[in-house]
C-alpha cells in the first residue's frame, strides 16, 4: 500500500496513524517494515544519487516516520529531531542577527533558555507577552518580529491560544507562527489546519506514548519552508536514531486510542478533584469553567488530553506529601505516556522561576500537576484519595 | 574433584536488596488497563527508570565466592545464565501472571515451543493426550507426529464432544487439550465441563486462549490447570515480535521451568521489552479489537453477498450462549464465507481490500486478512479441507484496531468487486 493509492482523507486518523509510513516492505513482506541501522547507502553510480545516501540526510526508517507525521499533521512534510528541544532549535535558526522571536509568557522553560541563553548569543532578541491576549499580541509584534512561539495548551495553567486569531495576526504582519502540541498531539488538534506555520511536538510525550524514548518533531504546510527547515537539520545533524524512529512509529499506532482514553479519564478525574473538600481549583480545559472551555471545544472537539493541574489545600511541605505518598502516579517529571506521573511544579518543573514569578504565573505551593496514564479512573481516584489522607492537618 | 555443596556454607551477610515488586492488587481488583500498565513490574527501578531498562548481558557477574555460595544456596534469588532467566523475562513473566490470574507464567520464543516445552515436561512414554479436533494444526501435528517418536500416543476427538473426550480417557491419559475460541470457525468450549472431565479422571487440562486473551477469558478462573497463548498475536500486539508463554501454578510449571532452562528455548531480552511495552495498551487495544470484531462481524451478516459468518458475538453462531457466558468480549477474528463464489471470486474479495494486508497471524494492530484455502490448507486435499470445514468461498479476517468505520467501509468495497 503506498500513500498515492491509500487515499489521506477517506481514512480516519487512526486507521492513517496505523498504516501511513508504514508500507509493506516490497523486498520481504514484511508487515512491519525493517528497521535500517546502516549509516550509509550503496549509490547508483558515482555521482548518481539515490533516494538514501548517508544516515544523517535520510534514512528509510525515519522517513518513515515522517511520512506518517506529515500525513496525520496535514502538512506537506515532517521531520524527526533526536529531542524537542533539538527541533524547536531548529525553528530558530531560521532566525538571523537582529530577528525578534516573540513568544508566549509561559512557555517551556526549555524553550526560555534556549531563547533567552543561547539564540540572544547569534543577535536574536526575544520577547515574552501573555498570548490569550490577541491584543497584546498585535501591540507587540514589531518589524523585527519574525517568528511568534506559543503553546498550543500552556503549562501550568492549561490555557489555550487562539490559532485561528494568532495565525491570522502573523499572516498579516508577514510573521511566522510555530506552536508546540505536545499537550494537545495531532489525535485531537491539529494547528496546520487552523494556520500554524510550523507544528512541533515533543515526541517524547504522546507521540512515543511509553516513556522510552526521546524525540522532536516539525511539521509544515508549506513547501518552501519545510526545505528550509531540512537544509537545517542536514547541515546542523540532530536527527532522531532508527531505533526511536521504531519505537516511535510503534508508539503513534496506538496514539488515537491512547490520548482519547487518557482525555476521558483526566475529565473524570477533574470533575472529582473539583468537589474534593481539599481541593481550591481545578486547571483542565475540558471543564465549563475553565477560561479556554469554549475555544478548546472548537479546536479540539470532546477531548482535552491527559495533564491537568489542581491546586491542592495545603503548603509547600504537605502538597510534597501528597505527592510523594500516591502509588500509582509516579512522582516524574515529563507526561504524556501510558504511566501516570504527578509532580510539584513548585519544587520541580517550575522551580527555577524566581518566587515573584511563580506566584505571578500561578504556581502556587499548592498546585500539583497530572499526567494522566492509563490507569482506570477507580484506580487513579483511590491512589490520590490514599495519597490526600495520608496529610496531617 | 567437585566439592560437594554441603560442606561450605555462604557467611551471613546482607543479600542484595529487591525492591518491591508493584504493591499487591487492593482489596477491590485493579482495572485491567491498571494492571496492563503496572501489574509485575519492579515499583522503584535501576537508576529510578520508569520503564524496565532491556538487560541483554547474556551472563551476570557475582562479587564473590561467597555471593555465589548465597545463589546457589538458593538465599539470593537473583540471574545467572541468560539461558536460565533475565530480568526482562522475570518482569513480564510476572506482569502475563498477573493479567491472566496465574501465579506463574513462563515465556517462550514462540507459541510452539511454548506448548512444546509444557508438554515434553508433563508426558512420557506411554502417557496418552486428547486434543479437540479444532485445536491448532502444527500442536496437534507435534504430537502426532513427534511426541508419537517418544511413545506418546495422541487422541483427537470431535470439538465440545465431551462424552467422546470422556470415551478416550483412560488411565494413562495425562492431558486434555483444547483452544476457546477455535480457528478458524471460533467455535467455544465450555470451561466447566472441560474441566469437570479432567478433574473427574485426575487428568490435567490445557486451554490455547491465544484468540481470547485474558481480556476475554480466563480459563484459570474455572479451574483450568494450564493456559498457552501465542504471545505473537494480541499480547505483543503490535506485529513485531515472536513468543509464547504458559500459565499455572508454580507448582505444576516448576519441571516445566526447569526444562526450559535445559531446552534452551528463552525469548531475547529485545523482545522481552517490546512485549512487555506491547502489553502496557493491552487492555486498551482489546477494547478496540472487540468493538471491531463485533461491528464488521454485523455488517458482514448483513451483507448481501455475505454467505455465513462465524463470530461468536453473534446470536447466529453456534458457541454463542457458550461465550456470552464466559467471554468479556470477543476479539478482532472474523471468518465468513462470500456467496456464490468460487475460490478465484473469493480471493477478488481478498485482493480488493486497501487496509487489511494478505498475511497469516493476527491480534496486531494492523488488520490482516487471509483466505484459508490459499494459505494455510493449500497443501490439504479436497476431502480433508471439507472434513476441516474448509470451503473454498472462506475469508478469515483479523481485526486491528483501525476505525471500525474504515474497515467496514473498505470491505464493503471489496465485497462489491
Amino acid at each position: 500500500m503506498t500513500q498515492d493509492n491509500f487515499s489521506q482523507n477517506k481514512s480516519s486518523f487512526r486507521t492513517r496513524a496505523i498504516h501511513i509510513g508504514n508500507e509493506v516492505d516490497p523486498a520481504t513482506g514484511a508487515v512491519v517494515p525493517p528497521i535500517h541501522f546502516a549509516t550509509t547507502f550503496r549509490q547508483p553510480g558515482a555521482g548518481v544519487w539515490g533516494e538514501f545516501d548517508y544516515s544523517r540526510s535520510g534514512n528509510p526508517t525515519r522517513s518513515a516516520l515522517q511520512s506518517t507525521l506529515a500525513s496525520l499533521e496535514g502538512g506537506v512534510g515532517s521531520l524527526a529531531f533526536s529531542t524537542g528541544m533539538a527541533a524547536i532549535h531548529c525553528v530558530t535558526m531560521l532566525l538571523s542577527p537582529g530577528d525578534m522571536i516573540l513568544a508566549g509568557s509561559d512557555i517551556y522553560g526549555g524553550a526560555y533558555r534556549l531563547f533567552h541563553k543561547i539564540c540572544d548569543r547569534a543577535g536574536i532578541g526575544v520577547t515574552l507577552v501573555d498570548f490569550t491576549d490577541i491584543n497584546a499580541i498585535a501591540a507587540a509584534i514589531r518589524p523585527e518580529t519574525k517568528l511568534l512561539w506559543g503553546e498550543t495548551i500552556g503549562n501550568p495553567q492549561m490555557s489555550i491560544l487562539d490559532l485561528p486569531k494568532i495565525s491570522q495576526l502573523a499572516k498579516d504582519a508577514g510573521v511566522l507562527f510555530g506552536v508546540d502540541n505536545t499537550f494537545g498531539t495531532p489525535a485531537l488538534l491539529r494547528p496546520l489546519e487552523h494556520g500554524v506555520d510550523i507544528v512541533m511536538h515533543s515526541a517524547t510525550k504522546y507521540l512515543g506514548g511509553h516513556s522510552d524514548c526521546l524525540g522532536g518533531t516539525l511539521a509544515v504546510a508549506d513547501r518552501t519552508l519545510f526545505d528550509q527547515l531540512y537544509f537545517i537539520q542536514n547541515a546542523t545533524g540532530a536527527v532522531l536514531d532508527p531505533m526511536s524512529c521504531f519505537l516511535l512509529s510503534r508508539g503513534i499506532k496506538t496514539l488515537d486510542v491512547r490520548v482519547r482514553a487518557q482525555s476521558e479519564t483526566a475529565l473524570q478525574l477533574a470533575i472529582w478533584l473539583q468537589q474534593h473538600p481539599r481541593v481550591s481549583r481545578v486547571l483542565y480545559p475540558g471543564l465549563e469553567e475553565h477560561p479556554g472551555h469554549s475555544l478548546a471545544k472548537q479546536l479540539m472537539g470532546e477531548h482535552f488530553g491527559g495533564v491537568l493541574t489542581f491546586d491542592f489545600a495545603g503548603d509547600k511541605s504537605q502538597t510534597a506529601t501528597v505527592c510523594q505518598s500516591t502509588k500509582l502516579f509516579c512522582l516524574a517529571v515529563s507526561l504524556g505516556a501510558v504511566e501516570s506521573l504527578i509532580e510539584q511544579p513548585a519544587t520541580m518543573s517550575h522551580a527555577s522561576y524566581a518566587a515573584a514569578d511563580r506566584i505571578r504565573f500561578g504556581i502556587t505551593d499548592g498546585l500539583i500537576r497530572l499526567s494522566v496514564g492509563l490507569e482506570s479512573f477507580e484506580d487513579l481516584r483511590d491512589d490520590l484519595q490514599h495519597a490526600i489522607d495520608t496529610v496531617s492537618f | 574433584m567437585m566439592v560437594m555443596a554441603t560442606d561450605i556454607t555462604p557467611e551471613k551477610t546482607t543479600s542484595v536488596a529487591q525492591p518491591a515488586v508493584q504493591p499487591a492488587a487492593p482489596a477491590r481488583p485493579q482495572g485491567m488497563s491498571t494492571q496492563s500498565v503496572h501489574a509485575g513490574e519492579l515499583r522503584q527501578k535501576a537508576e529510578g527508570a520508569i520503564s524496565t531498562p532491556m538487560f541483554c548481558a547474556s551472563t551476570f557477574t557475582f562479587e564473590s565466592t561467597n555471593a555465589l555460595l548465597r545463589f546457589v544456596e538458593g538465599e539470593d534469588e537473583r540471574e545467572e545464565y541468560g539461558r536460565y532467566g533475565n530480568p526482562n523475562e522475570r518482569s513480564v513473566e510476572r506482569k502475563l501472571a498477573a493479567l491472566e490470574g496465574a501465579e506463574s507464567a513462563i515465556v517462550y520464543s514462540s507459541g510452539m515451543a511454548a506448548i512444546v516445552g509444557l508438554l515434553m515436561s508433563k508426558l512420557s512414554a506411554g502417557d496418552e493426550i486428547i486434543f479437540f479436533d479444532q485445536c491448532y494444526h502444527r500442536s496437534r501435528e507435534f504430537c502426532a507426529k513427534h511426541l508419537a517418536r517418544f511413545g506418546v500416543i495422541t487422541h483427537q476427538v470431535k470439538t465440545g464432544d465431551f462424552n467422546a473426550m470422556e470415551a478416550a480417557v483412560n488411565e494413562r491419559t495425562k492431558m486434555l487439550v483444547s483452544e476457546s475460541p477455535t480457528n478458524p470457525h471460533l467455535t467455544c468450549i465450555d470451561l466447566e465441563q472441560f474441566v469437570a472431565v479432567g478433574k473427574s479422571h485426575g487428568v490435567e487440562t490445557l486451554i490455547d486462549a491465544t484468540l481470547a486473551t485474558p481480556f476475554n477469558l480466563r480459563p484459570i478462573d474455572f479451574g483450568v490447570d494450564y493456559v498457552l497463548h501465542s504471545a505473537t498475536k494480541y499480547l505483543g500486539g503490535h506485529n513485531d515480535l515472536l513468543a509464547g508463554v504458559i500459565c499455572g501454578s508454580t507448582e505444576q510449571l516448576e519441571s516445566v521451568r526447569n526444562l526450559r532452562g535445559i531446552l534452551g528455548s528463552v525469548n531475547s531480552p529485545h523482545n522481552l521489552y517490546l512485549l512487555e511495552r506491547g502489553l502496557k495498551t493491552f487492555a486498551l487495544r482489546m477494547e478496540r479489537h472487540n468493538e471491531n470484531g463485533m461491528r464488521v462481524a454485523e455488517f458482514l451478516e448483513s451483507h448481501p453477498r455475505v454467505e455465513r459468518v462465524y463470530y461468536p458475538g453473534l446470536k447466529s453462531h453456534p458457541s454463542h450462549q457458550i461465550a456470552a457466558a464466559q467471554m468479556r468480549g470477543f476479539g478482532g477474528l472474523i471468518t465468513f464465507t462470500v456467496r456464490d463464489a468460487d475460490w478465484k471470486e473469493t480471493s477478488r474479495v481478498v485482493d480488493s481490500t486497501q487496509i487489511a494486508r494478505i498475511a497469516p497471524s493476527l491480534g496486531g494492530v494492523e488488520s490482516l486478512i487471509e483466505q484459508p484455502l490459499v494459505m494455510s490448507y493449500y497443501n490439504c486435499s479436497p476431502e480433508d479441507r471439507k472434513r476441516f470445514g474448509i470451503s473454498d468461498n472462506m475469508i478469515r479476517l483479523a481485526c486491528g484496531i483501525e476505525n471500525a468505520e474504515d474497515l467496514i467501509a473498505d470491505l464493503d468495497r471489496a465485497l462489491a468487486q
